[in-house]
């Protein structure tokens, strides 16, 4: 009796898991596949690569491909370094107004860039940044969320530790460089991996605040070729869309449990 | 540093010593004050306070008070967007809890082949919502989508399913739990693993059945989780917007709009920053009541933790 319950639990497990897997089995059949055979399932249909091949001629998307790696690099080293430097003065320093700079922080876990774009947009161009990368990254390069994960981490370092650093004439940076970023490698890693997913799939703000091949990252590039006025296949659109989420997809599935914990750490904090 | 200032013997070194630790800290936190207060705090003042003005085409923008407010209350596409979000809300929050909770129950167990199907339920989770959107757009196409295709195959005709107002944002709900689920499942999965095993045996050996231990025990254990999680659902059913610019653009007639999507919509294409800034208002309102709510759950769990 037991033993059936198991086995019908695991048909439906599976069914669902199937299920969810669709879509995206869908995507890659019409992507590797004549565009006859893009609503069709035959199982003798032939593989091309021939969508990919018009996609990528007919938009720009190693420039695009190019942006979103500047952008997801300039976010992730500027968020490193500003997170640390603000975590540790938080965790390690008793100064006038920590406090009230704490709240000031957490003020961004509630109300994010993403929906700030008014007046992040008038500030931006105030700025003269409009149309660039370093617009994009901006909003996002102080994260109360990478500080607030650091901050965690840090407190946690024991401070034998960093009295030993001390006793052998480490400055307060030395004992940073030298003690808590290489303690805090899990936190980084988590932070790092949902920073880059994050930024790579980002979409609206960069939509706002870009408006030519220069800047575009992928998501906004692929908005842009798979608008129906363009009047593109929709095979080749969706090989474009395979295109913009192979790379995380793949980085996914040979890390996956890396990505699974640092999703989880990250939501948890 | 802190115990640096503690052992310090003269009084004049403490000074000295607490004013370079004042100093050593502000230089740290510098770089990030500075972005905070031009990306997040400058601008949330100054949403709030061109809530108050007129708009500028070319002239000088008024003080307005309230006028804003009042056209926004009456405005009857706010009060739509409002109402889908909600709608949304409804429809996409609880969904995700309860299949986020069977998944992670599923994959908790020793089930053939479970790491692959934490793999399916998962992947969704870093797919970029535009790329999504693309798809399941093809899934809802009329007569040819895939979904139509299905349901000519049953003997139903074909329906134009994104552009009905009456099927368009339960189209999207689906897609958006679809998105969701698996991301919520792994907080599920780890608070799972924390329930101790002896609980089980003991209720084994008790005769309890498992949906009498599932309902009685691993649940109220989870209500933490459950509770973090609806939060997290709650905030992004008002940040997720980027499906529709892709799938529906709002429409058809506000049909599918959200509150972010109506302040994209205002800001950019109508161009009217004034009255985009008192909708921004709104949202941080209910942003902000909803992290309120947050955070006095979180200091109750502290307490009993």
């Amino acid at each position: 009796m037991r033993q059936k319950g198991h086995s019908v639990e695991t048909v439906a497990a599976w069914a669902l898991a199937l299920l969810w897997l669709l879509p995206l089995a869908y995507s890659l059949w019409s992507a590797f596949h004549p565009s006859e055979y893009a609503t069709r399932f035959d199982i003798t249909a032939p593989l091309t690569l021939d969508n990919f091949v018009r996609a990528w001629n007919q938009a720009p998307f190693a420039r695009y491909y190019l942006n979103t790696l500047m952008l997801v690099s300039l976010v992730l080293a500027g968020q490193l370094v500003v997170s640390t430097l603000a975590a540790y003065a938080f965790a390690r320093f008793r100064f006038f107004g920590r406090e009230v700079l704490f709240a000031l922080v957490l003020v961004q876990l509630m109300i994010m860039p993403d929906v700030l774009i008014v007046e992040n947009y008038r500030v931006i161009s105030a700025l003269n940044l409009l149309d660039t990368i370093p617009a994009i990254a901006l909003p996002y390069i102080a994260s109360a969320f990478g500080i607030f994960l650091l901050r965690q981490t840090f407190k946690s370092v024991p401070n034998e530790l960093v009295e030993a650093a001390r006793v052998e004439g480490a400055s307060s940076f030395g004992v940073l460089w030298r003690v808590f970023v290489p303690l805090g490698k899990t936190t980084y890693i988590a932070f790092g991996l949902v920073s880059v997913s994050y930024h790579w799939n980002n979409f609206l703000w960069p939509l706002i605040v870009t408006n030519s091949v220069e800047s575009r990252p992928l998501t906004v590039g692929l908005a842009v070729f798979g608008a129906p006025e363009t009047g593109v296949d929709w095979s080749v659109i969706t090989a474009a869309t395979v295109m913009t989420m192979a790379p995380l997809l793949l980085a996914f599935l040979l890390f996956q449990r890396q990505f699974v914990q640092s999703f989880m750490r990250a939501g948890i904090r | 540093m802190v115990s640096a200032v503690m052992s310090a013997a003269e009084p004049r070194a403490v000074r000295r010593n607490a004013w370079l630790t004042n100093v050593n800290a502000w230089l740290l936190l510098l770089p990030a004050i500075v972005l905070l207060a031009t990306f997040t705090h400058y601008p949330i003042l100054a949403t709030l306070y061109h809530s108050f003005f007129s708009l500028s085409r070319g002239g000088a923008s008024e003080f307005v008070g309230l006028e804003n407010y009042t056209y926004m209350l009456e405005d009857d596409v706010f009060r739509q967007v409002l109402r889908n979000n909600i709608v949304f809300a409804i429809a996409t929050v609880p969904t995700s809890i309860a299949l986020a909770l069977l998944m992670a129950v599923w994959v908790d167990k020793k089930m053939t082949g479970r790491s692959f199907l934490r793999l399916a339920f998962f992947t969704p989770t870093v797919l970029p919502m535009i790329a999504v959107a693309n798809i399941w757009l093809f899934f809802y196409t009329p007569d040819y989508g895939l979904l139509d295709q299905f349901l000519k195959g049953l003997g139903f005709s074909g329906h134009n399913w994104l552009g009905d107002p009456s099927t368009v944002m339960s189209c999207l709900a689906v897609m958006v739990v679809w998105k969701e689920a698996g991301f919520f499942m792994i907080f599920y999965l780890a608070a799972l693993q924390t329930i101790p095993p002896e609980l089980k045996e003991a209720a084994a050996v008790e005769g309890a059945s498992r949906w009498y231990f599932f309902r009685r025990v691993t649940l109220p254990l989870l209500m933490p989780t459950t509770l973090f999680i609806s939060i997290n659902a709650l905030i992004n059913s008002f940040k997720l917007v980027d499906q529709l610019v892709i799938m529906t653009k709002g429409g058809p007639n506000n049909a599918s709009s959200l509150l972010l999507y109506y302040i994209y919509e205002v800001a950019f294409t109508f161009q009217d920053t004034a009255f985009a800034a008192t909708l921004t208002v709104t949202l941080i309102a209910i942003l902000a009541a909803v992290a309120l709510t947050k955070f006095v759950y979180l200091d109750r769990r502290i307490h009993y933790q």
